[in-house]
């Protein structure tokens, strides 16, 4: 089993009208063993900018607590919050620079930019930037998460509708594998309010 | 084949772990404490490599009364396992402490409090953890007889079903088991339960 399996992870971001969805999974595994079904994956760095980390559990918290820290002393130095484009770029760097040794976690960042304008973008391990303007997905169950996103995203959804597809394409994918799962953990975020909602799917 | 576990009821936390010492196939000692007790309210069971854990819960339990003496209060169970998870993150990629735990604390705000802490440093706050072989026995018992606000009786009852599932299917089971507990009185050490004498 892969490092990037051991913990078990699920993670998507969708785009929307003025708004964006990120969801995970909430499953804690040790290999085939689940420790725990309430864990944290999804961090939010401001109120208009979020970070998913997949893959190793552990190197996903050390990872946000580094970002947070670097995040904090860049609101100090500028006295204003980061920009998604800004954030993924930190990020990047962040995991290149351990290129010969890397943070085994793929991370999702989501966010609104200027003009309140939606952000995506997933990378690897080491730093590689994917920007999409639909939907970006990471972890053990991504390849069914591209197919059940392929099939239901929609463009300029507004926020209820954006839930209920990002809703229905997590459970639909984490069902299929083993190793994620154990209910949802969406955010919806407008320019005005952000929504936290768990979801309750197969508890297995 | 080394197990620990433990669970929080209403007011305390519990930690159960085996006592045995083994060097391939011969059992040192059957009275080895592997739960230390970290300060006044806070407790570490911990399992895995012999000597990396002794090291580490010294190092950790040290670097506990340096925090208290420097700065006049003791640290809160949340923050020792921060502590904890930290210095196995940093030891990680360069010489790993091969240990895992589970920190069980008291604090007067938050009251009693479960912390799992993997030999990876994944840090998860939780009512109910497991390591080892036995993990796969007591985890199972404890999903289906566990309930928020357990008194301490139907907690070490618990206990002593998972005990006995480990002793009974598990091949080469730990012979005595410790147990302690920790509450708003404190850390210490409530019952062995024992197959051997020592």
């Amino acid at each position: 089993m892969s490092i990037f399996e051991y913990n078990g992870s699920a993670l998507v971001a969708m785009v929307g009208k003025n708004c964006f969805a990120i969801a995970s999974d909430r499953r804690l595994g040790v290999q085939l063993q689940t420790i725990a079904t309430d864990f944290q994956r999804i961090f939010k760095i401001h109120n208009k900018l979020f970070l998913g980390l997949s893959g190793l559990g552990s190197d996903a918290q050390t990872l946000h607590q580094r970002l947070v820290f670097r995040h904090k002393l860049y609101q100090l130095r500028e006295e204003r919050d980061m920009k998604p484009e800004t954030f993924a770029s930190l990020v990047s760097a962040m995991l290149y620079e351990k290129r010969f040794g890397p943070y085994f976690c793929q991370p999702v960042i989501a966010g609104l930019g200027e003009d309140d304008k939606p952000f995506i973008c997933t990378m690897d391990s080491i730093g590689a930037k994917e920007l999409a303007k639909d939907f970006v997905v990471a972890g053990t169950a991504s390849e069914s998460l591209y197919g059940a996103c392929e099939s239901m995203f929609k463009a300029d959804m507004d926020h209820e509708e954006l839930f209920e597809t990002i809703s229905q394409a997590l459970i639909s994918s984490v069902d299929r594998d083993c190793l994620s799962g154990w209910g949802g953990h969406v955010y919806v975020v407008t320019p005005d309010e952000v929504t936290e909602r768990i979801l309750k799917g197969r508890m297995d | 084949m080394e197990c620990v576990f433990g669970m929080v009821g209403k007011g305390f936390a519990l930690v159960v772990a085996d006592s045995s010492a083994v060097n391939s196939i011969l059992v040192h000692k059957s009275n080895e404490d592997k739960i230390m007790v970290l300060d006044s309210h806070k407790l570490m069971g911990a399992s895995g490599e012999a000597g990396d854990r002794a090291q580490f819960t010294e190092y950790v339990q040290k670097n506990v009364a340096l925090y208290q003496y420097r700065n006049g209060i003791p640290l809160t169970t949340k923050a020792a396992a921060n502590f904890m998870r930290g210095e196995l993150a940093t030891a990680l990629r360069k010489n790993p402490y091969m240990v895992n735990i589970v920190l069980a604390g008291y604090d007067k705000e938050t009251g009693p409090s479960l912390y799992f802490i993997d030999y990876i440093a994944t840090l998860h706050k939780v009512d109910k953890a497991a390591f080892g072989y036995g993990s796969y026995f007591a985890l199972s018992m404890m999903d289906r007889h566990y309930h928020p606000n357990m008194t301490v009786d139907e907690a070490v009852k618990l206990a002593d079903q998972c005990i006995e599932e480990i002793r009974s299917r598990l091949v080469v089971a730990p012979q005595n088991f410790v147990i302690k507990i920790v509450d708003e009185d404190g850390a210490r050490e409530h019952l062995w339960r024992r197959t051997t004498k020592d």
